[in-house]
């Protein structure tokens, strides 16, 4: 996410050449696994297998390591994503404002469940707790853009918005 | 040229302050009137945003919330010349400093937020900024610690331990490499000053850090900042950028021999970040499971190397008490709560905001006179103060001063400095059902009574709610509570149980309510 200042609607098809180009960069800076994976991410949508033991061999680590990293953070994917990935809030601050019938609106509206893409690959539903935006509950993050006070009307609008770019 | 402000903090943006301030250039520019539009931080109130000011000979005067198709009308009525009539005349809030939300404030940490341009070096210099640091080459690494030592300030991310004492130990540790990290997780649902800060004011944090590494001998901070927070994220560097070109960072350090860098990380996603040794292992490049304490960060912390780990309040903060002296700080506040906290009104309430006060305001002064109530307009029925560790209030407890040992002293912890209150809607079982399941998504792993405790917790909590042997189910959500408390290495799986027994304590018909 922006740590090269570009957006996820630039991700590309898997290319060893530019993959190990991100690696080189960013091979020898201190603790450099999440900028790298970062880096990587932004570039191809997901984290691709085939980048797995390129990342290990540069870091010296095992496959086994960096899975284990890239499968403990919530951000990193293994699998690519829709165009767009729409974060809903359902931490304490947007429940106390009904973010839970948001979510069950966005389900039923857009026919999958949380952690699902639309069959058009439009959109990603996920959950995400805390966007800081406890004040303007409930909360939503579309791609990387906040929205606050998001009634299932204001969601509907958004959605419409995004799917109609295709 | 006449100066007007919209925020760029992206709370303001998240209902359309970017759509009022293009309004504003386009009605401008259409009318032949010249002038500055200033993306300011946001002043905290954010049931005014978009909040739109104009600096005048009288101060500022505040228009809220403006709509981007309200402001053809503010142009038409006189804007920003004159206070507008016609239709618009409803927007007009007068002076800014004014507004009794903002006027009742004790502004410390948070004096520059949403005055100055964020990225204007001459801004922040004109403001008062930069006066601590500069007083703080004159004096001894020594000499700084004892002046936030003897402040009183504890650590704003939630723990409240001394920050003078946490960098006294890093200032004993031998010569070498030493760290300052900037803990920049804010994953507390109800909190949102770091992030305002960050976007708001980000040079105080610079600061802050630049005199932390004076005061324990580090070269390199590191901020780790929440992936959340997309927009802080970018608005920091870019601060940090600003800073470096100014000699602010860098070698030479306003000219001395100092020199001090920063590089500013993102998270992934993981609440368990905000732990510091956690964030430790993240910045290192590891999951972020918790470390075993001892050895404390502050001997051995990242990359094996001593390490001061502060809040971004924390960090913020120390400017001030360079600038202003211990004494100017430590007069706020009650008890051994010194200073003032910006805490953060949020969830179910008419009026959320930021409002940094001494410590020693109630409970009840935060929701009901600053917070107005709650949004919904239904009865008030629980607040979560600390975040998802914190423990559920009933009305009874608001009488209940903000201040560390009050809340302890009542099952409660002060956290963040996050309020997060609900109407009569909430199922506290629910709530405390949500907090076991929270720990079991967010837990590292590390630990036995965190990693199964949390799952079971959720277990035996619908399992009262189904009303299946209830009385049974209750001893045993005790009894693993009491385990996870005890038993856990760090406060995921040790304070998950507050939220819980308070719900089950405070609310307890809504454990026992008639299935349906």
């Amino acid at each position: 996410m922006s740590v090269n200042g570009r957006s996820p609607e630039a991700a590309g098809e898997w290319d060893p050449a530019r993959a190990q180009e991100i690696i080189a960069a960013w091979k020898a800076v201190p603790g450099a696994a999440l900028p790298m994976l970062h880096a990587l991410q932004e570039a191809f949508g997901y984290i691709p297998d085939p980048a797995v033991p390129l990342i290990a061999d540069a870091l010296v680590l095992s496959r086994a390591e960096v899975v284990g990293v890239i499968e403990f953070y919530h951000d990193f994917r293994r699998e690519p994503a829709g165009r767009h990935v729409l974060k809903v809030c359902r931490a304490e601050a947007c429940q106390s404002m009904g973010c839970e019938a948001l979510v069950a609106h966005l389900q039923e509206r857009l026919g999958i469940a949380m952690g699902e893409t639309t069959p058009d690959g439009a959109l990603t539903l996920e959950t995400v707790y805390c966007l800081g935006n406890c004040a303007l509950s409930p909360a939503v993050l579309l791609d990387h853009q906040l929205y606050g006070r998001v009634s299932p009307e204001r969601a509907d609008a958004l959605v419409r918005e995004v799917r109609a770019e295709a | 040229m006449i100066r007007v402000f919209v925020p760029r903090d992206a709370a303001a943006l998240s209902v359309g302050a970017e759509a009022v301030a293009a309004a504003i250039a386009r009605e401008a520019a259409a009318a032949g009137r010249e002038i500055q539009l200033v993306r300011n931080g946001s002043r905290g109130l954010f049931w005014l945003e978009p909040l739109v000011e104009v600096e005048t000979d009288a101060g500022r005067i505040a228009y809220g919330p403006v709509r981007p198709e309200d402001v053809p009308a503010l142009f038409a009525g006189g804007f920003p010349e004159t206070r507008p009539g016609g239709t618009a005349a409803s927007l007009y809030l007068g002076p800014t400093e004014e507004i009794p939300y903002l006027q009742c404030q004790e502004r410390l940490t948070f004096a520059r937020c949403g005055v100055t341009d964020p990225l204007s070096v001459e801004d922040y210099v004109a403001h008062g900024g930069l006066r601590g640091l500069d007083r703080a080459l004159s004096l001894s690494s020594a000499e700084i610690v004892e002046e936030v030592t003897r402040s009183g300030l504890r650590g704003r991310g939630g723990a409240g331990f001394p920050t003078g004492i946490k960098w006294r130990t890093v200032l004993q540790q031998p010569e070498g490499p030493k760290y300052i990290v900037c803990n920049a997780d804010e994953g507390d649902s109800g909190t949102f000053a770091d992030r305002m800060l960050m976007e708001g004011d980000p040079f105080s944090l610079i600061e802050g850090m630049v005199i932390a590494g004076l005061a324990v001998g580090a070269e390199q901070g590191y901020v780790y900042i929440r992936s959340e927070y997309p927009h802080a994220f970018a608005a920091f560097r870019q601060a940090v950028e600003a800073a470096r070109a100014a000699g602010w960072l860098g070698d030479g350090i306003r000219g001395s021999e100092h020199r001090f860098e920063i590089d500013v990380r993102l998270g992934a996603g993981a609440y368990i970040c905000g732990e510091e040794t956690s964030l430790l292992e993240s910045l290192e490049g590891k999951r972020g499971t918790i470390r075993f304490k001892p050895p404390l960060p502050a001997i051995q912390g990242l990359f094996g190397r001593p390490t001061v780990v502060n809040n971004v309040l924390s960090l913020a903060t120390v400017p001030i008490i360079l600038d202003r002296g211990a004494e100017f700080y430590a007069d706020f506040g009650m008890g051994r709560s010194r200073g003032t906290m910006p805490f953060q009104l949020a969830g179910n309430l008419r009026r959320g905001g930021l409002v940094e006060k001494a410590f020693g305001l109630t409970l009840r002064e935060a929701i009901f006179e600053y917070g107005g109530g709650t949004a919904s307009g239904r009865p008030f029925r629980a607040v979560q103060v600390g975040g998802p560790l914190g423990a559920y209030f009933p009305e009874e407890l608001l009488d209940t001063p903000l201040d560390y040992e009050a809340f302890a002293a009542r099952g409660g912890l002060l956290g963040h400095g996050g309020i997060v209150v609900f109407d009569d809607t909430v199922d506290l079982a629910r709530q405390a059902r949500f907090a076991m399941e929270f720990c079991a998504a967010e837990s590292c792993g590390k630990c036995t009574p965190c990693r199964i405790g949390s799952t079971r917790g959720v277990e035996v909590i619908e399992h009262i709610m189904a009303g299946r042997e209830r009385e049974r189910n209750l001893v045993l959500l005790e009894d693993l509570c009491e385990v996870m408390t005890d038993a856990s290495l760090c406060a995921l799986g040790g304070l998950t149980p507050l939220p819980v027994r308070s719900a089950v304590r405070h609310f307890p018909e809504d454990f026992s309510r008639p299935v349906s």
